[in-house]
């Protein structure tokens, strides 16, 4: 037991102490609801990346962080012995080239994060606090999202201080960042919206995560082949409207029209101007749609 | 803070003609009670509105009509207010298997507004309080259903409320368990000073637990009031008597007997004493001491070995009874002191 103060100590004449460990009322501050929200915040980003958690559950995502930051170590490392005038990868595409290992991530983390209180049926402690329905579907997406960011901004950051080390251009390479800083943001919004929502449907874990990687792979395995097909069919202008369908293709969508980036789609065909807002539009709609499928979700959750 | 001023004189529960309807059912239907300080049972069978009450008393659901107010606090108004000082164990499981109950419990003491430091102090008093020591550490899904019910109770009261809600606390229990539980439960109102509202379809748990009994059936108020009350002494004798082979339903023959000299003999209604089989007991509406030599005189007339022979208590059970069943009025003989003479009262059970 560790010390404990107590609230009444009576010396007795031999100099012996009679600790009082009988019950005692607490109190200090009750901190409210802001505090739990942010309480529930912190736990679910650091579960994320197992901390607070068992060794075991460490691993997966710092292995996956690790690679995740990796590429972007060689690359610099690239940059700087080659003295190359820029980097391999500009900052808004490398999370679209490393988009399985943000996949794992998410399908690994966002059942942890949701599946766990459905399954174990913890969400009655929660609403008999003082946090509410929408409380806690905002700590769990804002914890997600942050997850996500810390993940794909991580490298970007590297990348960003090996430019500067490599002596690019300062205002290319800030600018660069930002906008790659965006296209982050608006990802890790996006799959953390898909990845919850789709792990919220199911209380078992294992079925969470492979619905995950189905939802983030089968979309952008199909978007792929018939963007490939209709390119080779000549029809252009589909190639663009089809990115529409997966959420990797939007996110490249919207940082190839307007973050300055590449495409990834075939032959680097970028969504028109037009299609870029419309890219932009439907990306804000599945984020606020996820945010209010999982409100949903949780109505019924309650006691 | 409001401490532990409470706990003398003021109802922690009230509820005005409260009503709860679902577009298929009526799970509340103008409940009106007054609940104060103390240990208070809420009986009913499954389905009776014990969990849509709690809800509505919580704050997350609405009530359809009607008021209610918890530790003077308006229930559609302040619900974040009353859900900081009133505790929560749900019936069912609710435990995550794989963190310890020091990390489970810390978390939820967060989630009620505790500082980190205060959260962690609070859970180890606590955890100590239910019962908790070296194995806090340890993952809870090594835990037995014993002291998963102690970390659920635990979560319940980590934020020090003046009120917890503790429904079934003693599902699943083994008898051993379920005493402790008792008595646990018992002391979160005498050393603690928490008022309790339990709920439970084992009334047995509730006449050895409770000040105060609130049946409700149907989403109706059935009967509230002091458990002394419910469990008052009878006229009524209860004997149980051997078999024999001259007399192969000895009950059966004793029946017969007493009949004959003139005695009010009524068999044990089906499921209303644990131990023996209904058939076996007999209740016997005794005018005085006479009584007692008769059924006395009988058994001994017809060769019979008697098992039991005691003054019989009313159980709560008899409020789910027929209604017309008449009962004794208050009789003043000495009660034996306290409700727990009844040990079999724990396998009562209206579901």
């Amino acid at each position: 037991m560790s010390p404990e103060p107590t609230t009444s100590v009576s010396a007795t004449p031999g100099g012996a102490y009679i600790h009082n460990i009988g019950y005692r009322h607490y109190d200090g501050p009750r901190l409210g609801r802001a505090y739990a929200r942010r309480s529930l915040f912190s736990q679910s980003l650091r579960g994320a990346y197992g901390l607070g958690r068992s060794a075991k559950s460490k691993v997966l995502p710092m292995l996956l962080f690790a690679v995740m930051c990796l590429p972007a170590a060689i690359m610099v490392a690239v940059t700087v012995f080659t003295k190359a005038g820029s980097l391999p990868v500009g900052y808004t595409r490398y999370a679209i080239y490393l988009q399985a290992v943000i996949g794992l991530f998410l399908a690994a983390q966002a059942p942890q994060s949701v599946s766990r209180d459905l399954r174990f049926k913890s969400i009655p402690l929660y609403f008999s606090r003082p946090i509410e329905r929408g409380d806690y579907v905002a700590s769990k997406f804002a914890a997600m999202a942050s997850a996500l960011f810390i993940l794909t901004a991580a490298p970007l950051l590297v990348l960003y201080v090996g430019a500067l080390l490599a002596k690019l251009d300062f205002v290319d390479q800030t600018k660069g960042l930002a906008q790659g800083l965006v296209a982050v943001v608006l990802l890790s919004l996006l799959f953390a919206g898909i990845g919850l929502v789709v792990s919220a449907l199911t209380p078992r874990r294992g079925f969470g995560v492979a619905a995950v990687i189905a939802v983030l792979t089968i979309p952008y395995g199909a978007v792929s082949a018939v963007q490939g097909i209709a390119f080779v069919q000549g029809s252009e202008s589909a190639v663009g409207w089809l990115g529409l369908f997966s959420p990797i293709t939007l996110i490249d969508g919207v940082q190839s029209t307007f973050l300055g980036g590449i495409s990834s789609f075939p032959n680097g065909l970028a969504p028109t101007t037009g299609a870029g807002f419309v890219y932009l539009l439907v990306t804000l709609t599945v984020i606020a749609g996820c945010y209010a499928l999982l409100m949903r979700r949780y109505r019924k959750a309650g006691l | 803070m409001v401490g532990a001023t409470t706990v003398d004189d003021v109802t922690v529960i009230v509820t005005e003609s409260l009503s709860k309807r679902y577009p298929r059912v009526t799970a509340l239907d103008r409940l009106s009670v007054d609940i104060a300080p103390g240990v208070t049972g809420l009986v009913g069978a499954n389905g009776a509105g014990k969990s849509t009450l709690i809800k509505i008393l919580l704050g997350l659901a609405p009530a359809t009509e009607g008021t209610a107010h918890v530790l003077g606090l308006d229930v559609t108004k302040d619900g974040g207010t009353i859900r900081e000082r009133v505790g929560y164990m749900p019936e069912h499981d609710c435990l995550p298997p794989d963190v310890s109950a020091t990390e489970f419990v810390v978390h939820m003491a967060r989630m009620s507004g505790l500082p980190p430091t205060a959260a962690r102090e609070r859970t180890a008093d606590t955890l100590r309080h239910v019962g908790l020591y070296e194995e806090r550490y340890r993952p809870i899904g090594g835990y037995s259903t014993g002291m998963k019910q102690r970390v659920k109770l635990a979560q319940a009261l980590v934020h020090d409320p003046q009120l917890v809600f503790l429904d079934e606390p003693t599902n699943g229990l083994d008898p051993a368990g379920r005493d402790e539980m008792l008595g646990l439960i018992r002391r979160i109102h005498t050393d603690f000073g928490i008022s309790v509202l339990v709920t439970s379809h084992l009334l047995g748990e509730l006449e050895r637990t409770c000040d105060h009994v609130v049946v409700i059936d149907g989403g109706k108020l059935l009967r509230s009031s002091s458990t002394d009350e419910f469990t008052q002494v009878t006229t009524s004798l209860a004997v149980e008597v051997t078999d024999t082979d001259a007399h192969p339903d000895g009950a059966e023959a004793l029946r017969a007997a007493l009949a004959g000299a003139g005695v009010a003999v009524t068999t044990g209604a089906a499921g209303s004493e644990g131990l023996a089989s209904p058939g076996h007991l007999l209740y016997v509406e005794a005018a005085g001491e006479e009584t007692y030599d008769l059924v006395r005189d009988a058994v001994a007339g017809l060769g019979l070995g008697l098992v039991r022979m005691e003054q019989r208590r009313h159980q709560i059970a008899e409020v789910f009874r027929d209604e017309d069943t008449a009962h004794a009025g208050p009789a003043t003989a000495g009660a034996p002191s306290a409700p727990y003479a009844t040990q079999d009262g724990g396998a009562h059970d209206v579901a």
